[in-house]
């Protein structure tokens, strides 16, 4: 029937019509970030706060969320991002590897970081259990969560972390490394990412939740019903942010990160619960952020940086955690 | 038509088998076979079977009641079994999360448990068996029946020997449709499941983490398990649709 | 058949339906409501909720379309043409059925990712496929694929082509043929299919979820805003999402209700 199909070919080009017009990028400024899962609230204020200034004003923004690693992959699948602002350094190096990020990102200003913060145990309200260190979390009954080292930055913090703690206490490496092993038996439950993880706990699920500092606030600040503990032992989580090498609008990226490092963002940081990396906005919120005699970071010699820790712990055939993973019957992959 | 078909159905499905066995069957059993993937496979699975059987008791009685049954507000029920149909998976999922998860009035908390899964695919397949049921017993005669019963035949073994033989095929139709949405099933489950591997990761859930994660080579092999899966069940239904038009054909 | 077991019968079917059903579904309305009309309204009227909802009316205002006319040609060349593979032709239309949306997720990754068959030739040429408005519509379509095709079969083949036969004959063309004898014969079947497609594409979630990237303001359909509020603590808004969809869904179930053929005896 030849009417039917000069109709098909009509409608067909009015789908490619307008499947094009949504493919194209949009032009002007505009700047696409991919975040981790859980720094949305300050990052929704730290954009406001840049689009008040010359160089933010006319600037859109387009944001997604989700598990570091998941997101770093997607970005390397795709995903278009012109900054990234991950968990973990492991995550842009996922990106350098592939290409797409340079090579000397953590040779900005502080060292690439954005903001800190440190590894806690969050507990339900008047700590029933008594959680207060590493060896709570591995007495009988207790159920832990936390999330999946091969998706989430926050479960890769969370488990050079503890072996980061056993270390400090004196013992070997063996005897950390089954440390993490024992507490992997106590995983009730291993989300794909951080906010999962909290969502998981604030539903009931486990006795402890291992997170960010920032992410036990949030909650916190949203009403949810829970306290949270800082470990003798615990790390410091630095939080990465880094522009994309085949971005359209660089110098608009790379503005907007040095506005995350300036005053103004590193004051948004430490309302919202990130410690500051500026040393000065961070003594104003001293009394917030405790510090702990035992906070190590992870190019502490005992963990020796994030490539490092990366072929030990997380290569996905190799590593520690996939062998852990196999022992507790525990998800082999993200 | 045959092009749109090719390139929106069975590219994509090309694409899935090639991925899934282009290193060859050996790489393909030993990733379906891992832990992982098997529990996931099996509880879907036995999820399925489960739903599947009370879809079928459950549906049967539904339609019985539509069909042979009057009373006040049965068109309401009877508009009211497609509602999963018309409702978007996700909402689905919080809804079953409002009334059976944490914070829930009636006191009890099922998520992150199998039994949430159960419960939400019983809310995803509630209609299938109900609408395959239904159109079969309108149809059937009732003379058969009432000999039976004028020959002092009690209710349950009419039911047996004269209905159920008559809207098997049906019942089996509807079956079919609700074991393959049981199997397929994400939406729904994704919130209140909890996605807990071994325990309550379904194998939709397993196929989705490690499309995030970058393993394309585990997911691909779940998600042709799945595939033939689906091949298998619609060609059951086919058959199906087959034997009993075959039937009428003869009558 | 006795009082009590007519009565335990219905008995049986009310809860069913209560408890897996209706129940839920209020929780849902009582829920949305529960925080006040002020936080509800203000996640409804967030201009990435707002677009949401407009991508998913985009969405399914180029798939229904489409699957629309793809489904009347399908389903004409499945009863009339009777080619050889016309069964294959059948079952693979109703593949979209029986699979999982999130496989066909990962089927467009295979093809449009950076790895995948097209992905550096897409890439190439500065067209984003994953991650965008693009692989949203080609997943909904897939998922969408069926329904129209499935109603309108069943009613061709009951319908004959006599009538047909008998236009031509007369001397009508075969488009003639086709759009004042066929279409008016099979109009309320292909209404009915449009409507399940249409719920069908606003409903859709699996597909979408992985092929999305999430991205607030652009790639989050409606489906994927709920989720998007339940995971950031904003349970008013989640809620709020799912009643304005409930609500749309039962509008549909109604036009569902009214077209479906009287079905009690």
């Amino acid at each position: 029937m030849p009417m039917n199909k000069a109709r098909k070919l009509t409608l067909l080009a009015a789908v490619v019509a307008a499947l094009a017009t949504t493919a194209v990028a949009t032009a002007g400024s505009s700047l696409s970030l991919v975040a981790y899962s859980t720094p949305k609230t300050v990052m929704g204020k730290i954009i406001q706060a840049w689009q008040q200034t010359p160089d933010g004003k006319d600037v859109t923004f387009s944001q997604s969320y989700g598990a570091s690693t998941d997101q770093a992959r997607a970005v390397g699948q795709g995903l278009k991002a012109d900054v990234v602002f991950l968990s973990t350094g492991d995550d842009v190096n996922l990106l350098v590897d592939d290409g797409l990020v340079d090579s000397r990102w953590n040779r900005q200003s502080y060292s690439g970081i954005a903001a800190d913060t440190v590894v806690v145990f969050a507990v339900r309200n008047g700590n029933p259990k008594h959680i207060k260190g590493w060896a709570d979390l591995v007495k009988p009954g207790v159920q832990v969560v936390t999330p999946n080292p091969f998706s989430s930055g926050s479960a890769k913090w969370n488990v050079l972390a503890a072996y980061g703690a056993e270390r400090r206490l004196g013992k070997t490496d063996r005897q950390a490394t089954a440390y993490v092993q024992t507490l992997f038996r106590h995983v009730v439950s291993q989300d794909s990412s951080g906010r999962n993880a909290t969502n998981t706990f604030l539903a009931g699920k486990g006795d402890v939740l291992i997170t960010y500092e920032s992410e036990a606030f949030a909650a916190r600040q949203n009403g949810q019903d829970i306290q949270y503990v800082i470990p003798r032992q615990s790390m410091l989580i630095e939080l990465p942010i880094a522009v994309l090498k085949g971005s359209a609008n660089k110098d608009v990226a790379n503005k907007f990160i040095r506005f995350v490092k300036s005053d103004t963002a590193q004051d948004l940081f430490g309302r919202y619960g990130f410690r500051p990396v500026n040393k000065k906005i961070a003594a104003k919120y001293a009394d917030k952020f405790p510090s702990r005699p035992g906070i190590f970071a992870v190019d502490d010699k005992i963990i020796g940086g994030w490539r490092n820790a990366d072929k030990v712990w997380f290569d996905p055939n190799k590593g520690r955690m996939a062998k852990i993973e196999q022992a507790v019957g525990g998800p082999s992959s993200g | 038509m045959t092009t749109f078909l090719s390139v929106v159905v069975l590219l994509p499905i090309a694409a899935l088998v090639w991925t899934s066995g282009k290193h060859g069957w050996h790489e393909f059993w030993s990733v379906v076979s891992a832990p992982e993937s098997v529990a996931a496979l099996e509880l879907t699975l036995g999820a399925a079977v489960i739903v599947s059987g009370l879809n079928a008791a459950l549906g049967t009685i539904t339609a019985w009641v539509l069909v042979r049954d009057d009373f006040v507000g049965k068109s309401l029920m009877n508009a009211v079994i497609d509602l999963p149909f018309a409702l978007p998976t996700i909402v689905g999922g919080l809804t079953l999360l409002a009334l059976y998860g944490p914070s829930s009035p009636l006191g009890i908390d099922i998520a992150f448990t199998r039994t949430a899964i159960v419960l939400a695919l019983m809310f995803e397949t509630l209609p299938f068996v109900v609408r395959t049921v239904q159109p079969v017993l309108l149809e059937l005669d009732r003379e058969a029946e009432e000999a039976a019963r004028s020959l002092g035949a009690g209710e349950a073994r009419v039911f047996r020997s004269i209905v159920l033989p008559n809207i098997l095929p049906g019942i089996l139709s509807g079956v079919a449709l609700a074991f393959a949405r049981a199997v397929g099933e994400i939406g729904s489950i994704v919130l209140i499941s909890g996605n807990l591997p071994f325990k309550t990761e379904v194998a939709a859930v397993f196929v989705f983490n490690h499309i995030q994660s970058g393993d394309q080579n585990g997911a691909s092999a779940v998600a042709v398990v799945m595939l033939v899966i689906a091949f298998l069940l619609l060609l059951a239904i086919g058959g199906l649709r087959y034997l009993t038009t075959r039937h009428e054909r003869n009558a | 058949m006795s009082a009590t077991r007519r009565f335990g019968l219905r008995g049986i079917a009310a809860l069913y339906l209560v408890a897996v059903l209706l129940g839920p579904l209020a929780m849902v309305f009582y829920r949305a409501f529960a925080h006040g009309l002020h936080p509800l309204w203000s996640s409804l009227s967030d201009p990435n909720t707002v677009h949401a909802f407009e991508l998913t009316l985009v969405i399914t205002a180029i798939a229904v379309p489409v699957n629309t006319l793809f489904g009347i040609v399908c389903a004409l060349a499945i009863v009339r043409r009777r080619f050889p593979g016309a069964g294959i032709v059948n079952a693979i239309v109703d593949l979209p059925l029986a699979l999982s949306p999130v496989v066909v997720g990962l089927m467009l990754f295979l093809l449009y990712g950076r790895t995948g068959w097209f992905g550096s030739f897409f890439q190439a040429h500065g067209i984003q496929i994953l991650f965008a408005t693009p692989s949203l519509v080609i997943a909904t379509v897939f998922v969408s694929l069926p329904f129209v095709a499935r109603e309108v079969v069943p009613t061709l083949r009951e319908l004959g082509d006599e009538q047909e036969q008998a236009a031509h004959t007369l001397g009508a063309s075969g488009w003639q043929a086709f759009w004042r004898v066929t279409l008016p014969s099979i109009r309320w079947a292909v209404v009915y299919g449009v409507v399940l497609t249409t719920a069908r594409c606003l409903g859709e979630y699996g597909a979408v979820a992985v092929v999305s990237g999430h991205i607030e303001g652009k790639t989050e359909t409606a489906t994927l805003r709920v989720q998007d509020y339940y995971e950031n603590f904003n349970q008013a808004g989640s809620y709020g999402i799912a009643i304005v969809l409930a609500a749309i869904s039962v509008v549909v179930l109604l036009v569902m209700t009214l077209l479906r053929p009287k079905e009690s005896a």
